[in-house]
């Protein structure tokens, strides 16, 4: 293989979709900056419509171990997050994602329904993120939990990482105590996933 | 060496200001800009910089109160896109004439109407024949070290004239990517302090400043406008030289990609051309000899060295993201203009793209390269790329 065909390999393309205002956008790009702090080359961005509070929405984001040249949209996800299935009723979430992808859904069953819903022949997995979100932080903020759920199932960045990540982010922010609550949200996503 | 940040093209801008500490920025907030100054705001309130920073009513505004700034003798900035630009344009178009290096960063965005906030290049394309160094960036990285670049070409006493950094809208400006940002006291003593010469403020050599110039005259102001824009080309060279000493990276008029023994080039502007060095590698790795120019330096054009950059190559697609209604693409007729003093001239092909944010993915560069290859041309006509039927 050419040199700089090799340059060209995307490792991961992940898009986490939701409804603005739920946190797609910061999920990603706190995936993105967990993989860019072990040393690799990232694109976190978010598509954007008519700004609105619960509008569907979807980021990407790509992680590689070259430098990523092409600045195109991913149309053939490894792996889709869905932070609110009501959204798939109108968006194909699925769509380019292959059979051998992974697509994780926030929600307490997979049903068949949702299966259905997605039009997805491929594993599904559940995290019941708004749950833990609400037990923990008392807001439904499914951002944290969904990325402790990819992190089980594709180990494509250490948890630490994102961890750090969370920290470096939000402690001036949103204090120790919060921190510290999200932190508890990641784990509890990576523990609770389901198929 | 210096630190790699996973920021923004937005961020990167205003990082790039932040060590430039202007005396003064304006702005008037406009998607997708807006980030630039939000985050240049923080560094202001968290005294980070001691920027004078107006907010004001209108980019109208923005553009005089920048202009009243540098007039003064301050070094000023500010940052716009699309309808931003276009309700700057009286002020804008006098800022060259003024001879004012102001320096604004521009986010590419479409033009209303029908009104849409994502990128293409109808704005900037509205203002080139105007007399601003044009600058364009493929990556935040490009954005950070053009905007340092700028201000030095822009205040060079051989120049004075206003600069552009563009990049593209939310593309650019909302990606999050690695960037390397330099030593802040390297940059700073890269980017000086400007010169006090033609303050209007030093009053022991007081000066008129925008007088109404009749027929006698004003031809003689924009011929000497002319001449300093060609100035352009040596002190960007003298300059890109001296930020190579911190970056250890090259300032050239523009970048080529692979275009050496290539059979097809693609030319194209900003990000398109990261997505279009992908679809070299992909086609090279088919063995096929295809290369990218990339210009970066589009006011003023450097002909000359296009014309030698490319006189081997048989075909060559221009890839325009605005179009010149009624006329050819703007790139594609600088391109034609550069390629005419051939005596064998290559053929080529206009493309439009992108209008409005419509995505541009690396197959469809891929199958310009293949159009370009198998010499189904049309020289009359532009083709367009992505639009639906």
């Amino acid at each position: 293989m050419h040199d700089w065909f090799q340059e060209w390999f995307c490792k991961f393309c992940g898009a986490l979709h939701g409804r603005a205002g739920q946190g797609a956008k910061s999920g990603s790009q706190l995936l993105a900056e967990a993989a860019f702090k072990e040393g690799k080359y990232i694109q976190s961005f978010p598509e954007y419509g008519s700004e609105r509070r619960g509008a569907p929405t979807v980021s990407y984001t790509k992680i590689a171990d070259k430098v990523l040249k092409s600045h195109e949209p991913i149309v053939t996800p490894d792996v889709v997050m869905v932070l609110d299935f009501g959204i798939m009723r109108s968006i194909m979430v699925a769509a380019g994602l292959p059979d051998t992808g992974i697509l994780i859904v926030n929600t307490r069953v997979c049903s068949q329904e949702i299966k259905k819903l997605a039009q997805f022949s491929g594993t599904l997995y559940g995290v019941d993120a708004t749950g833990i979100s609400m037990e923990l932080l008392g807001m439904d903020t499914p951002n944290v939990p969904m990325l402790g759920a990819l992190v089980k199932l594709t180990s494509i960045v250490k948890m630490e990482s994102i961890e750090e990540v969370l920290r470096a982010h939000f402690l001036a922010k949103i204090g120790e105590e919060k921190v510290q609550k999200n932190i508890s949200m990641l784990r509890r996503g990576y523990e609770e996933v389901f198929k | 060496m210096g630190v790699r940040k996973a920021i923004t093209g937005a961020q990167a801008a205003a990082e790039a200001m932040r060590q430039i500490n202007p005396d003064v920025v304006v702005a008037y907030p406009i998607t997708p800009q807006t980030p630039i100054v939000e985050e240049f705001a923080k560094y202001v309130a968290d005294g980070v910089v001691d920027t004078e920073m107006v907010p004001v009513e209108s980019e109208h505004s923005a553009m005089s109160a920048a202009v009243g700034a540098e007039t003064a003798g301050a070094r000023a900035m500010s940052a716009t896109s699309s309808q931003g630009l276009a309700l700057m344009w009286e002020v804008v178009a006098a800022t060259p004439g003024l001879r004012l290096p102001i320096v604004v960063s521009l986010v590419n965005r479409a033009l209303s109407a029908p009104i849409n906030i994502h990128c293409d290049h109808s704005d900037v394309m509205g203002v080139t024949t105007v007399g601003w160094v044009q600058i364009f960036s493929e990556n935040a990285q490009e954005v950070y070290e053009n905007t340092l670049l700028a201000v030095r070409v822009a205040e060079d006493s051989r120049v004075q004239l206003p600069v552009m950094v563009n990049q593209d809208g939310f593309i650019t400006s909302h990606a999050v990517e690695p960037v390397e940002i330099f030593d802040d006291a390297l940059v700073e003593k890269f980017v000086g302090v400007r010169s006090l010469d033609r303050a209007l403020l030093d009053v022991e050599h007081a000066k008129s400043v925008g007088p109404l110039v009749l027929p006698d005259h004003y031809f003689e102001f924009k011929r000497a406008q002319e001449e300093a824009m060609s100035k352009v080309f040596e002190v960007y060279r003298e300059v890109g030289t001296e930020l190579s000493a911190i970056t250890g990276k090259q300032y050239p008029f523009f970048e080529t990609y692979h275009t050496d023994d290539a059979e097809a080039v693609v030319v194209v502007l900003n990000s398109a051309a990261g997505t279009a060095k992908a679809a070299v590698d992909a086609m090279r790795a088919q063995g096929k000899r295809v290369g990218l120019l990339k210009p970066i330096l589009f006011r003023p054009f450097p002909y000359a060295e296009i014309r030698e950059a490319l006189k081997d190559i048989p075909v060559i697609g221009v890839l325009d993201r605005s179009m010149d209604f009624g006329a050819c693409a703007p790139v594609y007729s600088e391109f034609r203009n550069a390629l005419w003093a051939l005596g064998k001239r290559p053929a080529m092909q206009s493309y439009i793209y992108g209008l409005g944010g419509r995505d541009i993915m690396t197959t469809e560069i891929e199958a310009v390269f293949e159009e370009l290859l198998s010499g189904k041309l049309d020289a009359e006509h532009q083709r367009y790329i992505g639009l639906r039927g």
